[in-house]
């Protein structure tokens, strides 16, 4: 059977109802995460198999509290469910309801009986209902809903195969309308249904309602809507908050007459205990600092011992390929491109997975939403909202990921802010670079008694690329104008033991996400650059030979030696180099010659490219990349033929510190950057700051310590 | 009190009846979420600077700031 023949499920549902775990214990590792058509929303998808052996497709959209959407994550579901013609229109949809919370979700599920889609419901977390001393009548539920009601406890994985059963049966649309339309809007809806066919009223009203959310209409029929709406002066979100308490209404009555006995709400507090001691304002604060110093130690030390690992693995079989494959050009661009672009984007793996397992394993817990809370005044001063904090702390290991985790926040300003700030937290691949460096200029001493000072300079500049972020940030929030509403209006999830299993499929994902988003870019440039400094005008390669033998034949090398000779002046002749060259009275103000410059822009695919770019100028290929005491050794002797003088001076090395702690050298951030702002203007914005910003604290710092 | 209260007025461990709100936009929000005309509320605690705060309403927690819950008119 093809896929595309296959019932397709679809799970919604309010946020922190459940859902993720149940669509996991429905999955299991039989998951992938695409794109929605025209879209960047995640698409969560998998599969399951029934009893009956039928496989089945089970989406999981994204959490909502009504069919009216907030944010870009949230319209996508009215989009999916008014669209009925789509192919994306799922068979079956389940709403997943927090049983605890089962008002709430019947909102949600009134809606969607009433645009005549065949429903069911899931009532998760029944064991915490009867915990409070609460238990509903299903029968009666499901009866006066008119739609089929499944217990489950996802978290545990009970019910599911009940669930399943349910979902070979026929299901049919429920013929127990929720909600009446009022008089006013009668006339408009039959016109609409009239001149477009809609199935029925309420998705006719919806229509009305939502003139975003109808972007799968062709052009002639959206103004058909247009046009009816406008004559019967209709005006979107006219009787939205007339619906919800008219739905509500009829939710109370069905409730009193399901519930058979209340609630003593005992069990909530729990949860309130722990507030205390987590949101007090100053073991609040202490805790959060205590856990950011955890994941930093995590992804800086824990996390290096795999990372050695993988970068060795790669050297390797670079190395080995370029060994056993006969030489030419197939075999460099594999050994000395393709490999090492993969490994370049490896490497970041288990920063990546350590980083997103604290992360989930905090949101899994609830914990997120106290920080956020915690958070949110101090980051509104500057434009930003409680949320942006998991961006910019994800911003540590890698803009990326962090940028992708921007969506959660509803406002477009304080979503914009967020992403044009996130690259100036310093990422881990800025991190060769200034090890590098600062084993260069700064004195390996201690001060003050305990303070290593290599390591106070490391510190202050990720102190200062921080800094830098809130202080663009506050300035942004100054330039940009727009009279949105900002909201935080939240959930605060009661404290749960994370599921494990939960985490481990969300490190999964984004680890998955971060190799194909990321890895894509980053081989596409590691291959151009490849070609810019392997090829250059006429024979490079023969030119490059024959000039250092020249000059060195009576200088007794080793092979070893010459080899890399050619080698290094061969990347001079390439076309990096020419470029390199080209652009050194740009870069001269700051300190650096054509040979930084074409450091400069090989590690414009990735900053650390930069260390290796240094090997191969300075003629130290053979001995490694992973080499550093020979680079040092080697950028230490570097001499400026200028000033007779050492390349490498303070001065100028302070300078490609700064330069690389605010310039915007990474193309795989601008593409997501592009892809989640939808457009070029926010990326080419952000580029031209950062670089600005670099260049300018560069030529600062240079001539000034010169 | 013949004064109309609001949500951010009230003390940790107050609690409240919702009788309605002052902003439209942000009504359709909190209603869609529980916070109903007639529905209990209990102003929990708030953030260490003092905004946001954690309410009670609906039988869960919720987390809005100052001047959203001063839409928020109470009776009690």
């Amino acid at each position: 059977m093809a896929p595309a023949s296959k019932t397709k499920i679809a799970l919604v549902g309010n946020p922190n109802s459940g859902k993720s775990s149940l669509f996991n214990q429905l999955t299991g590792l039989n998951q992938k995460v695409g794109n929605f058509p025209g879209v960047t929303v995640d698409k969560k998808s998998g599969f399951t198999t029934l009893a009956d052996g039928t496989v089945v497709e089970i989406v999981d959209l994204p959490g909502i509290y009504s069919i009216y959407p907030r944010s870009l994550d949230e319209r996508i579901v009215s989009e999916i469910l008014l669209d009925h013609r789509s192919a994306e229109l799922p068979d079956k949809i389940v709403v997943v309801a927090d049983a605890t919370n089962l008002k709430r979700s019947l909102l949600l599920l009134t809606q969607i009986v009433d645009m005549g889609l065949p429903v069911m419901l899931v009532l998760n977390m029944m064991d915490l209902v009867a915990k409070a001393g609460i238990s509903y009548d299903f029968t009666a539920l499901s009866k006066r809903l008119g739609v089929p009601v499944v217990a489950v406890n996802a978290r545990k994985g009970e019910g599911i195969k009940e669930l399943k059963e349910q979902f070979s049966k026929p299901l049919a649309v429920s013929q127990q309308p929720c909600f009446t339309i009022w008089e006013e809007a009668k006339a408009p809806v039959k016109a609409l249904r009239d001149a477009l066919g809609v199935d029925n009223d309420y998705e006719a009203y919806l229509y009305l309602e939502q003139p975003d959310s109808l972007k799968f209409l062709p052009a002639d029929s959206k103004s058909k809507v247009d046009h009816i709406r406008t004559g019967h002066k209709f005006f979107p979100g006219k009787f939205q908050g007339a619906e919800t308490i008219q739905r509500y209404s009829y939710i109370q009555d069905l409730l009193n007459d399901i519930t058979l006995r209340a609630s003593d709400h005992s069990w909530k507090k729990y949860s309130n205990q722990l507030d205390r001691i987590l949101t007090h304002k100053v073991w609040g604060y202490l805790i959060f600092l205590g856990l950011l110093m955890l994941i930093f130690q995590a992804i800086f030390a824990w996390a290096t011992v795999p990372m050695d690992f993988i970068d060795a693995l790669f050297a390797d079989v670079s190395q080995w390929v370029g060994a056993a494959l006969p030489a030419g050009p197939a075999t460099s661009l594999l050994a000395e491109g393709i490999i090492p672009g993969l490994g370049g984007i490896v490497i970041f793996v288990p920063q990546i997975a350590i980083l997103f397992a604290f992360i989930s394993i905090l949101e899994e817990s609830g914990y997120m939403a106290r920080v956020v809370f915690l958070m949110d005044k101090i980051m509104r001063r500057f434009g930003l909202n409680g949320k942006s904090v998991v961006p910019l702390i994800s911003g540590v290991a890698c803009a990326i990921p962090a940028i992708m985790a921007t969506r959660t926040i509803d406002n477009w300003k304080e979503r914009t802010i967020t992403i044009m700030i996130t690259p100036l937290i310093s990422c881990s691949a800025r991190l060769p670079i200034f090890t590098i460096i600062i084993a260069l200029i700064v004195p390996n001493e201690t001060a003050l008694g305990f303070f290593n000072l290599q390591g106070l300079a490391l510190m202050g500049l990720y102190l200062l690329g921080f800094v830098m972020a809130i202080a663009s940030a506050w300035i942004m929030n100054l330039i940009i104008r727009v009279r949105e509403r900002s909201y935080l209006v939240m959930e605060m999830p009661t404290y749960r033991v994370p599921k494990w299993s939960n985490v481990g499929y969300t490190i999964l994902e984004k680890t998955k996400a971060f190799v194909l988003e990321a890895g894509k870019v980053i081989m596409a440039i590691s291959i151009v650059l490849w070609v810019l400094a392997s090829y250059g005008p006429g024979d490079i390669t023969a030119r490059a030979q024959e000039s250092v033998q020249q000059e060195s034949a009576n200088l007794r090398l080793t092979e070893e030696g010459l080899q890399d000779r050619v080698a290094a002046r061969k990347l001079e002749y390439s076309y990096a180099g020419i470029i390199g060259k080209a652009i050194e009275p740009a870069i001269r103000p700051l300190g650096y010659d054509w040979k930084i410059g074409i450091a400069l822009i090989t590690s414009f695919a990735a900053r650390e490219v930069f260390v290796g770019t240094m090997a191969t100028i300075y003629s130290i290929g053979s001995a490694g990349d992973e080499d550093e005491t020979t680079i040092k050794t080697r950028m230490r002797e570097e001499v400026n033929p200028e000033t007779g003088g050492a390349r490498f001076t303070p001065a100028v090395g302070f300078s490609l510190l700064l330069f690389y702690t605010f310039a915007m050298q990474c193309m795989s951030t601008i593409a997501v950057v592009y892809r989640e702002t939808k457009g070029w203007k926010w990326p080419l914005l952000q580029f031209a700051y950062m670089t600005a910003l670099a260049y300018i604290s560069a030529f600062i710092v240079y001539q000034v310590m010169r | 009190m013949g004064l109309v209260r609001n949500v951010a007025q009230m003390k940790p461990g107050e609690v409240g009846v919702v009788s309605g709100f002052t902003d439209d936009h942000l009504s359709v929000k909190l209603m869609e979420m529980g916070c109903l005309p007639g529905a209990p509320v209990r102003f929990n605690f708030s953030a260490p600077l003092g905004d946001p705060i954690c309410i009670s309403v609906a039988g869960y927690e919720l987390s809005l700031r100052l001047e959203e819950a001063a839409t928020i008119s109470i009776l009690n």
